[in-house]
């Protein structure tokens, strides 16, 4: 994709605000649409479309494989990890209440780790499925679609 | 009926018919880059039907999944295996018949389903006005969707991060973790 300019162009300005935005979702989402589940895929996206623009391997630079799938199990921790917190502290499993002296406040710092930790999830496995696909092919050629 | 509700029920047909169009489409549609961008298509729509119906939640998800990442994850596989679909070697009939009878199943189904926005069924009487009222007071998050997802559904979103998880792990195990062409060039000493 050497000579695509306006591509390569459009697409480095569009990945930054694109990732402000999957922020945004990420610790909007008690208030406004969304939350870890699309904030993770927009995340993703943002990096997708530069392996799209740059080539994978490009992407693998930024990001290592390895990298990646430790985040995608770090992530199902966190979540799991806040249950076991919860049950350490004398309430249920994922019983957010035990998080803090008001139950309110308690429960909102419960729903903004949990969704962190799913936001962590979902971008590390979206990452890690297209670079497993995308790394088995040889760069198309743009007459090849 | 309100002006706002026949308006509401202009896009719906619209958008229906938009639906029906691209799934005729994608049936008659041999090129599979073709299938695969009407399928994006198809999960917009769908979306925006969900935007009518006020679920933004679910019609973001829609957006991002659907009409975003699976479009380029289905272009991958494509680019994998075949850009054309294989003539089929047998009749269509049996098919035809198998999705006639289903599809008049569900429609004899949707007959003892609640009228289109009834006050009165169990969801809008007993579950939907509990998690209205306990929401606000128990967490203080202004979206329910959020707190109902996160908190007294807590268990259901691990599972759901679990099987995302394992997603990952079935596609490393069927495609290889680092690709063949990276496998031939510089693997044996890193991993």
């Amino acid at each position: 994709m050497e000579h695509h300019s306006i591509l390569r162009v459009i697409s480095k300005l569009l990945i930054p605000p694109i990732i402000l935005y999957a922020l945004y979702v990420q610790w909007h989402g008690d208030y406004g649409p969304g939350g870890g589940f699309q904030a993770g895929v927009v995340f993703a996206v943002a990096f997708i479309l530069y392996s799209l623009v740059y080539g994978v391997d490009a992407l693998t630079k930024i990001v290592p494989p390895r990298l990646l799938h430790a985040f995608a199990g770090i992530g199902v921790l966190i979540y799991a990890g806040t249950g076991i917190v919860t049950m350490l502290l004398g309430d249920a499993f994922l019983g957010y209440n035990a998080l803090a002296h008001d139950p309110v406040h308690a429960q909102e710092w419960g729903i903004i780790i949990v969704e962190f930790g799913v936001g962590v999830t979902v971008a590390s496995v979206m990452m890690t499925i297209f670079i497993a696909f995308a790394s088995h092919n040889p760069p198309l050629k743009d007459q090849d679609w | 009926m309100s002006p706002g509700l026949v308006g509401i029920a202009i896009i719906d047909i619209l958008l229906f018919t938009f639906l029906v169009v691209t799934a005729i489409a994608i049936l008659r549609l041999r090129n599979l880059f073709g299938v695969v961008m009407l399928a994006g298509v198809f999960s917009l729509l769908s979306a925006a039907l969900f935007v009518t119906l006020d679920a933004v939640d679910v019609a973001f998800t829609e957006a991002a999944v659907g009409a975003g990442i699976s479009t380029v994850l289905m272009l991958g596989t494509i680019a994998l295996t075949f850009r054309e679909e294989k003539k089929p070697s047998h009749s269509a009939l049996l098919p035809i018949l198998v999705c006639a009878v289903a599809g008049a199943a569900l429609i004899y189904g949707t007959r003892d389903m609640p009228a289109f926005g009834a006050p009165d069924t169990p969801v809008q009487t007993h579950v939907a006005p509990d998690y209205i009222a306990r929401t606000p007071v128990e967490t203080g998050v202004p979206n329910i969707v959020t707190a109902v997802l996160a908190s007294y559904r807590g268990y259901d979103t691990l599972g759901e991060t679990a099987v995302i998880f394992t997603a990952a792990i079935a596609v490393l195990l069927l495609l290889g973790a680092s690709g063949k062409r990276r496998e031939s060039k510089d693997s044996e000493g890193k991993e």
